[in-house]
C-alpha cells in the first residue's frame, strides 16, 4: 500500500475506488439533495471539508487513540466538524442551508467520513491521509454535480436558475421528485457496469488474439 | 384530537412521507440488506426498536439539556437560567445513538441469546443508519405539512419513530421480495445487483407517490 504513487492515492477517489459507484457509500444525501447543480456542489463541498479535516485529526491521533473505542471517538471528531459546517453554512449561505435541511447534519452518520477514517486515516501517514480525503472528497462532489445538473436541466429545463430551452419545453417533473434520483442513479451504476464488462472483453479479446497468434507462430 | 394527530403522524411516515422513498433517509441498509428476505426482516425490526427508543431518548435529551426554555440546567445556575446549547445536537444526538445502540446490544445479548442471534449482526450497522439520527433531528424540527411547527411532543416523537422505523421495514420486506425473484429473471448484465435494485425501488417511489394524494 505504502509504494503506490501519490498521484495514483489521488485519482482512485474519482474513478476507480468513487465512494458513490465504486463502494455505494453515502448514498442518502447523494439523492436526497441533488434537485439541482447548486444543492449537489453545496452538499459535495460540505462532505469533502468534513471529510478532509476529520481525515487529518484522525491520522494525527492514530497513535493514542486506545482500538476499542475507536469508532466513538471518530464519530465526535466528525460531528465536531459536521457543527462547524453547519454554523458557517447556516451564518453565510442560510438559502442554501434551509434548501439541505436536515441532511447537513446527517453529513456525521455519511458512511463515506466514517469509512475513509477507519479504513484508511488511522492506518496511513498524514500526508497521504490528506490526498486520499482530497480524493474522495472531489469524486463525491463530482457525482453529485453531475446527479443535480442532469436532475435540473431534465426535471426543471435549468441549469443554475437559467432556462436553457425554449418556453415549449415541457419539464420532466419525474426527475425532480424522488423517483427520478432512484431511476438515475440506476441508470448511472449500469452505465458504468457496462463501460468496465466492456472493458474486461476488449482485455479479454485482446490476450486471446495473442494467444491464437503464439499458437500458429511455432508452425 | 391528540389520537387523531397521532395517527395522522403514523400515515405521514408510514406512507406518505416514507422514511427511504421520499426522504432517502436508510438507503445503505436499504441497498445492502435487501438481498435476502430473512435479513431484511431481522433489520427491519432491529430498525424500529432502535428508532423507537432512539425518538425517545433523543428528545428527553433535547428537551431537559440542550433547550434553553425548558433545559434542567437552569436549577443549578445562581440566575435561573440555562445556557443554549442546541447547537450541540448533532453530536449529542449521534452520541446518545450510538451508546444506546451498544447498550441495547449488550442487554439483548444477556437478556435473550436467540433474539441477538437474528439481530446480533444487524445493530452495529444501524448507529450509522441516517434514518435514525434523522428521525430524532424530525421530531425536534417539527413537520409543517401535518401543522406541527414547532418540535413534536414526547408521544409524537415516539410514535414517529416507531412508524417510521414501520415504514422502513414494509419497504425492506417489498424489495428484497422484488430482489429475490429478480435474481431468476433475465436481466441484462450491466444492470444486474444494484443497479436494477435502485430502478426497481424508484418504480415503488412513483408508486407510492400516489399516497401524496392522500388528504387527512
Amino acid at each position: 500500500m505504502e509504494n503506490k504513487g501519490l498521484f495514483e492515492e489521488f485519482i482512485k477517489g474519482i474513478y476507480k475506488e468513487n465512494p458513490i459507484t465504486a463502494i455505494f457509500l453515502g448514498l442518502c444525501p447523494t439523492l436526497a439533495v441533488t434537485t439541482s447543480l447548486i444543492n449537489g456542489l453545496g452538499m459535495g463541498l460540505a462532505a469533502a471539508f468534513v471529510l478532509l479535516f476529520s481525515n487529518i485529526i484522525v491520522s494525527s491521533v492514530k497513535g493514542i487513540v486506545p482500538r476499542k473505542i475507536r469508532i466513538p471517538i471518530y464519530i465526535v471528531i466528525i460531528a465536531t466538524f459536521v457543527t462547524i459546517v453547519e454554523l458557517i453554512m447556516a451564518g453565510f449561505i442560510p438559502s442554501l442551508f434551509r434548501a439541505l435541511g436536515i441532511y447537513v447534519p446527517l453529513i456525521v452518520v455519511n458512511c463515506i467520513i466514517l469509512g475513509r477514517a477507519e479504513a484508511f486515516a488511522s492506518k496511513n501517514s498524514l500526508g497521504r491521509s490528506i490526498i486520499d480525503a482530497l480524493g474522495m472528497g472531489i469524486g463525491f462532489t463530482i457525482v453529485l454535480v453531475f446527479l443535480g445538473s442532469v436532475r435540473e436541466i431534465i426535471g426543471d429545463g435549468k441549469l443554475l436558475g437559467y432556462y436553457l430551452f425554449g418556453p415549449e419545453f415541457e419539464p420532466v417533473l419525474l426527475m425532480i421528485l424522488p423517483p427520478g434520483a432512484f431511476i438515475l442513479i440506476g441508470l448511472i451504476l449500469g452505465t458504468i457496469n457496462w463501460i468496465e464488462i466492456r472493458k474486461n472483453q476488449k482485455i479479454f479479446l485482446k490476450f486471446k488474439e495473442k494467444k491464437l497468434i503464439t499458437t500458429e507462430n511455432p508452425k | 384530537m391528540e389520537l387523531k394527530l397521532l395517527l395522522i403522524i403514523a400515515v405521514y411516515s408510514i406512507f406518505i412521507q416514507n422514511f427511504v422513498l421520499t426522504r432517502f433517509l436508510g438507503l445503505c441498509p436499504f441497498i445492502g440488506v435487501s438481498k435476502k428476505m430473512s435479513s431484511a426482516v431481522g433489520m427491519g425490526f432491529a430498525v424500529i426498536f432502535v428508532m423507537t427508543l432512539a425518538s425517545i431518548v433523543t428528545w428527553l435529551v433535547y428537551n431537559y439539556f440542550l433547550d434553553p426554555t425548558t433545559s434542567i440546567l437552569k436549577y443549578f445556575s445562581p440566575e435561573g437560567t440555562a445556557p443554549d446549547l442546541t447547537f450541540l445536537r448533532t453530536i449529542a444526538f449521534i452520541l446518545v445513538i450510538a451508546s444506546l445502540v451498544q447498550f441495547i446490544e449488550m442487554f439483548i445479548q444477556k437478556t435473550s441469546p436467540s433474539l441477538y442471534r437474528a439481530l446480533g449482526i444487524y445493530l452495529p450497522l444501524i448507529t450509522t443508519n441516517c434514518a435514525v439520527l434523522g428521525v430524532a433531528l424530525l421530531n425536534i424540527e417539527g413537520n409543517p405539512s401535518i401543522g406541527i411547527e414547532g418540535k413534536f411532543t414526547f408521544i409524537q416523537s415516539g410514535v414517529q419513530g416507531f412508524s417510521a422505523g414501520a415504514g422502513f421495514l414494509i419497504i425492506l420486506i417489498l424489495i428484497s421480495g422484488l430482489r429475490e425473484k429478480l435474481e431468476l429473471k433475465e436481466i441484462p448484465e450491466s444492470l444486474k445487483g444494484v443497479p436494477i435494485a435502485f430502478i426497481t425501488a424508484g418504480l415503488m417511489a412513483i408508486a407510492f407517490l400516489g399516497f401524496s394524494g392522500l388528504t387527512l
